[in-house]
């Protein structure tokens, strides 16, 4: 890419649908973070976009989230100065100005959270996430991987409590902790994390997923518009695989350990006929299982998508009767390093299995 | 039982009568301007053709189209103040954000943010702002708006800050109308909020429509009460559907393919209606319709109701034929087909002028088309053909063969086979499916809401007793109440056991 260039705005709705995609049927919708965008653009905002590659190695990068319940997000919404309060409250505290900033997670809502910052304060958004999808918990990003510090924290509340965490043991600790600051404030909360230089989020970062979002909603919109199959123009644009094509025929739930856990059966139809397909989940998809043998695992990006629109389906609008198609998109290669999978491998998520690529030459992004 | 079921369409109204499982008789008469005459010739035109008169008449059921057809049309509108209680919170959305410019422009009178709210686990988010309230109440009687949407965030949760508003605007702004959210149920305060508003502005043409569908029913002579068909296939009373119009939108759908259903007594199947000016192809599951998967939006208008997924194309019986025959509609000559078809005497080529020259119908003077060139016939009835195959193919999700089921005023254009259809059904009274969907629906009630600490099994009682509440109140008996859908969603990332459950119930309509 170009070191630098204006977002668009039609590249907003690309950036929404692309996020929702790469969620894996977590992260919570873009939709109130779009039309947020939406709004500062008709007001004359805009954001700029960075090559990660053009950073100094001193700079200060912010990463931001909206941390939370999505069902939560659905009442409560979401707002540009709210989220760029907790960047603020960094600086402040640091007695350092941030020269940019970026995402936590560029699957689902929290994609569009660094541009929402970006469109407050100016500063322009790194081109890169820690995930390069969604996962539910702090320990779980290229950041943790690479073993970086991990404070502090700052979490602000709607209702003018703000909370630093100065100090944590570990990654775990800092999950634990600003959890439970979350939970106390209604479950939603937006966060600075722990700062970043420039060198770090070159070395550790995952790149380039802000436009990896923004091309793959393009691909899918693109489909839709000209009556193509979306699914297959996703498959295409991303080099993923489908798994399986059939009808949703059983959903459970339960939320275990702040978890939303629970499974999907879905009966396959068309080529899949006969076949079964189970998906758990943990807020994201974490593993498939084809008639009980398994066929896509994290950190392998395992997406529902409706058959017939390619819209995404999180794993709490899953529905019985819903055709849908189930894709694996390959993770970025630091997620299924050695290091990588210990955090965020099948193992992680209580599956005592070794993790094997669903992409037969191992291909990753 | 005996009751009767009317279908307000943009092109017919239908009327049938129903004793217990079958169809006594079933009348077609054109839609009039103001509605309520068609209805009551329809009427007159259903006892007309009884020796002895309708008899006892337990219930009457009406679906229109009228208030989708308001919004979608943007006419007879009013102005709504709309009133948002969360501030702090949700504070760069405002009420209208993602609402169609022309729309907004007609509706948009006032819009008030005041701080209050709640919490997922029923804590107030900040106080409610009773002052704040109080002033913005003043103003909207000062402006001479006369309906107002409130909606308050985690209101389906708790109502305390909805009704503290409502109470407030009832003394400052006597005889406004006011559309509380959580009476709409869902969570997610845009969609819920969407909803509100799009109620409020329907509210003054809904009670006037449905006072006049009471008289034009009292001056047929027919002693029974009146309810309006919604959405999901269920009826509620005339009175309730005053306060509530936008449940009845897209009800006709669902009345057409919840009739197709009981005529044919297949549960399972592709469902073609085919009307006036457009055909719409739903898939029928259990009997019921298969609902969308996507956020529905109704005028432009982005809500959470549960549609029926259909696929509509600019097929119908006026649609307008070009003269080689090579292209049908989207243009159609909608209801005044009785006048400008050529079987009835006028000058346009439409679909029902092929249908009739080539001989799959009789209908008005057919010499009319006797010189229609047969090359002519026939190009136009494959291109029928195509485009029924082609969205009957849209809607199969499998390829194993389905049965179709034809209805509607010009069901006649759908072709005898189709690939991947095991067979074409057209049964008696297919024409007035909708009105038959219409008159079998039974009362509905829902609940959606977040339970704290209370377990599952608690909460989903707990919703069940509610929706069952809810059920009676809206006009059904409480001796026949069913649970049809229970749905429960743990949430993720709050603690004390927080569970939303959605409960729907229904039964049938209480005797008079």
């Amino acid at each position: 890419m170009v070191d630098a260039r204006e977002i668009q705005a039609d590249e907003l709705t690309a950036l929404s649908t692309g996020a929702w995609i790469l969620g894996a049927g977590g992260g919570g919708s873009p939709y109130y973070s779009y039309l947020n965008m939406l709004e500062m653009y008709k007001a004359g905002k805009r954001v700029t976009l960075i090559d990660p590659l053009t950073l100094g190695d001193d700079d200060l990068v912010a990463v931001v989230s909206s941390m939370g319940a999505p069902l939560v997000g659905q009442e409560r919404l979401r707002d540009p100065d709210f989220a760029a309060k907790p960047v603020r409250m960094m600086e402040e505290y640091l007695g350092r100005k941030f020269n940019a900033v970026m995402s936590l997670e560029i699957g689902g809502g929290n994609a569009l959270q660094p541009l929402m910052v970006a469109a407050v304060t100016g500063l322009p958004v790194v081109d890169a996430d820690s995930m390069g999808r969604a996962f539910p918990e702090a320990q779980m990003t290229s950041f943790a991987i690479g073993d970086l510090q991990m404070f502090p924290l700052c979490l602000a509340d709607i209702r003018d409590n703000e909370t630093i965490v100065a100090r944590a043991a570990s990654w775990k600790w800092m999950e634990r902790i600003s959890r439970k600051i979350c939970t106390e404030v209604g479950s939603v909360a937006s966060t600075c994390k722990a700062p970043r230089s420039g060198k770090e989020v070159k070395d550790w970062g995952i790149l380039y997923t802000t436009t990896r979002a923004i091309d793959l909603g393009h691909a899918v919109e693109d489909a839709r518009a000209a009556h193509e199959d979306p699914v297959a123009a996703a498959l295409d644009q991303e080099g993923g695989i489908l798994l399986f094509r059939g009808k949703i025929t059983d959903i459970d739930r339960r939320a275990t350990e702040g978890f939303l856990r629970g499974s999907a059966t879905i009966d396959g139809l068309d080529e899949d006929a006969g076949h079964e397909f189970q998906l758990e989940f943990q807020n994201e998809f974490v593993i498939g299982f084809l008639d009980g043998k398994p066929a896509a695992t994290v950190p392998e990006i395992i997406c529902v998508m409706d058959t017939l629109s390619g819209e995404a389906i999180g794993t709490e609008t899953l529905r019985y009767g819903q055709r849908v198609s189930v894709i694996a998109l390959p993770a970025a290669s630091i997620l299924t390093s050695e290091r990588g999978l210990e955090n965020v491998g099948p193992r992680a998520f209580g599956y005592d299995m070794e993790f094997r690529s669903v992409f037969a030459d191992g291909a990753q992004t | 039982m005996r009751r009767i079921g009317i279908d307000v369409g943009g092109t017919n109204t239908d009327a049938v009568l129903i004793q217990d499982d079958f169809v006594v008789a079933g009348v077609k008469t054109p839609t009039t301007e103001d509605v309520t005459s068609g209805i009551l010739q329809a009427l007159k035109d259903l006892v007309s053709g009884m020796d002895e008169g309708p008899g006892h008449v337990d219930a009457v059921m009406i679906g229109t189209t009228h208030f989708t057809n308001a919004v979608i049309q943007r006419r007879d509108l009013k102005p709504v103040a709309a009133v948002r209680i969360g501030l702090p919170a949700s504070a760069s959305l405002p009420p209208f954000v993602d609402w169609p410019d022309d729309l907004a422009r007609i509706v948009r009178g006032r819009v008030f943010m005041i701080e209050g709210g709640h919490e997922y686990d029923g804590r107030p988010l900040v106080d409610f702002d009773a002052d704040e309230m109080r002033k913005a109440a003043r103003e909207i009687a000062d402006s001479g708006i006369t309906s107002v949407g409130i909606a308050s965030i985690f209101s389906p949760l708790t109502a305390e800050c909805e009704e503290a508003a409502g109470e407030i605007v009832r003394q400052e702004c006597p005889g406004v109308a006011i559309t509380l959210s959580h009476d709409l149920g869902r969570i997610g305060l845009l969609e819920r909020e969407n909803a509100t508003l799009l109620n409020a502005c329907i509210i003054d043409l809904a009670r006037k429509t449905t006072s006049a569908f009471t008289r034009a029913l009292g001056q047929s002579g027919i002693e029974a009460p009146l309810y309006m068909t919604q959405n999901d296939g269920t009826v509620m009373r005339a009175e309730f559907a005053a306060e509530f119009p936008i449940y009845s939108f897209a009800s006709g759908p669902t009345n057409s393919m919840r009739g197709a259903a009981f005529l044919t007594g297949l549960n399972d199947g592709i469902v073609i209606d085919v009307g006036g000016t457009t055909t719409d192809v739903g898939v029928l599951q259990a009997g019921f319709p298969r609902e969308a998967n996507n956020v529905v939006e109704i005028g432009g208008v982005r809500t959470l109701f549960r549609m029926p997924d259909l696929l509509s194309v600019g097929l119908g019986g006026g649609s307008v034929v070009q003269v080689d025959g090579s292209s049908i509609g989207p243009i159609s000559v909608g209801h005044r087909i009785t006048t400008e078809a050529l079987v009835f005497g006028g000058d346009t080529l439409t679909a029902t002028d092929v249908a009739a020259a080539a001989g799959l119908i009789k209908f008005g003077d057919t010499t009319a088309v006797e010189s229609l060139e047969s090359s002519i016939q026939d190009s136009a009835i494959s291109r029928i053909a195509e485009m029924v195959d082609e969205a009957v193919d849209r809607m199969k999700v499998d390829a194993n063969p389905v049965p179709l089921i034809a209805v509607g005023g010009a069901a006649f254009l759908v072709p005898d086979q189709l690939p991947g259809i095991s067979e074409v059904i057209q049964v008696e009274h297919r024409g007035v499916a909708n009105a038959v969907g219409a008159a079998i629906a039974q009362v509905s009630g829902e609940v959606d809401q977040v339970f704290t600490g209370m377990g599952r099994a608690a909460s989903i009682e707990a919703a069940t007793e509610l929706a069952k509440k809810r059920t009676v109140l809206a006009g059904a008996d409480s001796e026949t109440l069913s649970v049809v859908e229970v749905e429960d969603l743990p949430l993720s990332y709050v603690p004390g056991d927080a569970l939303r459950v959605r409960v729907r119930v229904v039964g049938d309509t209480a005797p008079n």
